[in-house]
């Protein structure tokens, strides 16, 4: 299930603007990694990168090696579609969709491409996801209820078990407590814990402490100035990142001295 | 909403007085006019000016004015003796806010109350069952016009709104660039074009296959299309537009491909706003005159067939009742006044759908 992911000297454009350029890492299956620096450094179009969501943007493309698990996920004839079913995306503000009940919303997976399946298949899976995302126990009596009308950490644990509930190998999370209580935070920060066991997961944080207590490793991403591309200054198991990174940026930024 | 924002002003009020009695030195005027005052103020204005100038025999018209301008500058003076200027501002403000939206209230009222009471003399069951055909006097209706109006206006929607939607869709969700910037401009100029120009558009484009002359409902809707296609567009276009990006973010994330997200996600989620600006157009159109005028004509029997010859609609039976009646006058005249009431009231209808449309789609929230 979980699959480990390798860069290699990826150039992320858009239009003629580059954004992020040359970076070169390998994310570990069955591990949290953490992406952390300054806001516009490009870590979250980075993160983006890895289920090709950036595309959205038009004019945005990429040189270089993203691969999963030793496949491409640039290479010719790849569907990004079919790679976003395979790397799930968890997003900063909680974004149940308003139209949607609890229980649609955890199968909007399948329920949006119109896959069909039995009710009693729908049910375990929607019981599974939301039992893996924490949320079983407080909406189980609700179900029918709009997704909208939980609380933002609720909604942001139904949006993990909508992730989840399409099978992803990697699970990218871009700032996913940033909008949340301190409460709701650690609910996440647990549930990020226990899901490692299955997924690969990427995570941006601006947040030094939960990229500490969350991950194995973190990758320091920093700008030299606007208009000046992002790179990735260094990449490390995290407990080395935070007492002795090997760049003086690394050690400015993590300990609070920066610039 | 306003019980929110009441306490808190009281708040703020409570806030001010124990602000103002702190600082007797800069709040002078620490005076308050009762609630009633505006009132009282009110009825001496209107007793005093207005029944003197009414009794003076000098029009109501003079009576009324004299009376809103008497009563603003008192209040204003009252106030600012009593209050300060602050609050008699505020108050002067209140008064021309007040005196816009009733003015603003004249027409419509006297519209609506003019057509009801003329109309009604003929608002029966023979005005809706009876066609026009061999009736030359008494009796007689609008069924043939109401038959009308219902078939080419239904026409017009089932072609615009198809066309207005996708459009709709195609700019929010895939233009750029000039052609998008072009169809949008485009879409603008429409809104705006006189609805005469549309009957003529229509009128010349079918006298080109069918030589001069030729009048069909269908030319009618053709020409409704043109007026109503744009307003489609825009109002849809402003709902996908609040679709906030980040639910099709959300669909692109779960591998939905585009098209399904749009037609899944987006359209679904704004289908309220969507269903009740498309209602707002129809009724937009129903009650057009002078492109039926031009394209359809008018005819005394029922005619079901859109593409075959002569219709007659509301508007047009309205106008034609008035402008060529026959002998006797009054029937005529009164058919023609119901035949407005009618139409009033199909618009009325259809903007109370519209509202409930919008509630029943609207996405639901509740249940915290």
């Amino acid at each position: 299930m979980s699959k480990s992911i390798e860069v290699e000297n990826l150039n992320i454009y858009y239009g003629s603007f580059l954004a992020v350029e040359d970076v070169t890492m390998t994310i570990r299956p069955q591990t949290v990694t953490a992406l952390i620096g300054p806001s516009g450094c490009g870590k979250s179009t980075f993160l983006r990168s890895i289920n090709r969501m950036h595309e959205v943007i038009p004019g945005a493309r990429v040189e270089g090696k993203l691969a999963l698990d030793g496949r491409d996920l640039y290479g010719p004839g790849v569907d990004p579609v079919g790679v976003r079913r395979q790397v799930g995306m968890v997003f900063q503000r909680p974004n149940p969709f308003p139209t949607m009940s609890i229980y649609d919303n955890v199968i909007a997976g399948m329920r949006l491409n119109n896959k069909r399946a039995k009710k009693n298949v729908l049910d375990e899976l929607v019981e599974k996801s939301l039992r893996g995302a924490n949320l079983w126990k407080e909406v189980k009596d609700r179900l029918e209820k709009p997704g909208s009308g939980l609380s933002g950490g609720q909604q942001q644990r139904l949006c993990i078990a909508r992730a989840i509930a399409v099978q992803p190998d990697v699970l990218l999370m871009d700032e996913p407590c940033s909008a949340l209580d301190p409460i709701s935070t650690l609910a996440i920060e647990d549930l990020i814990n226990e899901l490692k066991t299955d997924y690969t997961i990427v995570i941006v944080t601006h947040n030094m402490q939960q990229a500490a207590r969350v991950s194995d490793y973190t990758g320091f991403f920093n700008i030299e100035g606007t208009g000046k591309p992002g790179k990735l200054v260094e990449m490390d198991e995290t407990r080395t990142m935070f007492s002795q990174p090997s760049q003086k940026a690394t050690e400015d930024y993590v300990s609070g001295r920066f610039g | 909403m306003s019980t929110g924002t009441e306490p808190e002003t009281r708040q703020m009020s409570a806030e001010q007085r124990a602000l103002e009695a702190s600082l007797p030195s800069v709040a002078k005027k620490v005076g308050e006019l009762p609630s009633w005052a505006p009132w009282g103020i009110l009825a001496a204005a209107v007793v005093v000016v207005g029944g003197g100038l009414l009794l003076a025999g000098r029009g109501i018209g003079l009576a009324v004015v004299a009376t809103a301008v008497v009563y603003a500058l008192a209040v204003y003076l009252i106030s600012r003796t009593v209050e300060g200027p602050r609050k008699a501002t505020d108050r002067l403000v209140t008064v021309l806010v007040t005196t816009a939206f009733l003015i603003a209230m004249v027409p419509l009222v006297s519209v609506i109350a003019t057509v009801l009471t003329n109309g009604v003399a003929r608002f029966d069951a023979q005005f809706f069952t009876n066609s026009m055909r061999g009736v030359v006097g008494e009796g007689g209706g609008g069924y043939h016009a109401i038959l009308g109006t219902l078939i080419i206006t239904a026409l017009a929607a089932l072609m615009s709104i198809p066309v207005g939607l996708l459009t709709a869709v195609y700019l929010v969700e895939y233009g750029r660039g000039k052609l998008s910037r072009a169809i949008t401009f485009f879409v603008d100029v429409m809104t705006g074009i006189p609805s005469i120009v549309a009957g003529l558009f229509a009128f010349a484009l079918f006298a080109l296959f069918f030589g001069p002359g030729v009048r069909l409902g269908f030319m009618g809707s053709l020409a409704l299309c043109v007026l109503m296609i744009p307003v489609v567009v825009r109002s849809t276009e402003e709902m996908l537009k609040i679709v906030p990006n980040e639910l099709r973010e959300a669909a692109y994330a779960l591998g939905v491909p585009k098209w399904r997200t749009i037609l899944k996600v987006v359209v679904p989620t704004s289908v309220a706003g969507i269903a009740s600006g498309v209602t707002l157009a129809i009724a937009r159109v129903i009650g057009e005159t002078a492109p039926l005028l031009i394209a359809v004509g008018i005819t005394t029997g029922v005619n079901l067939n859109p593409f075959d010859g002569r219709m007659a609609t509301l508007p047009v039976f309205s106008y034609y009742s008035y402008v060529a009646p026959g002998v006797p006058r009054e029937p005529f005249i009164d058919r023609a006044w119901t035949a407005a009431l009618v139409l009033i009231i199909l618009v009325m209808v259809l903007n109370l759908a519209a509202r409930l449309i919008a509630r029943l789609f609207a996405p639901k929230t509740a249940g915290r």
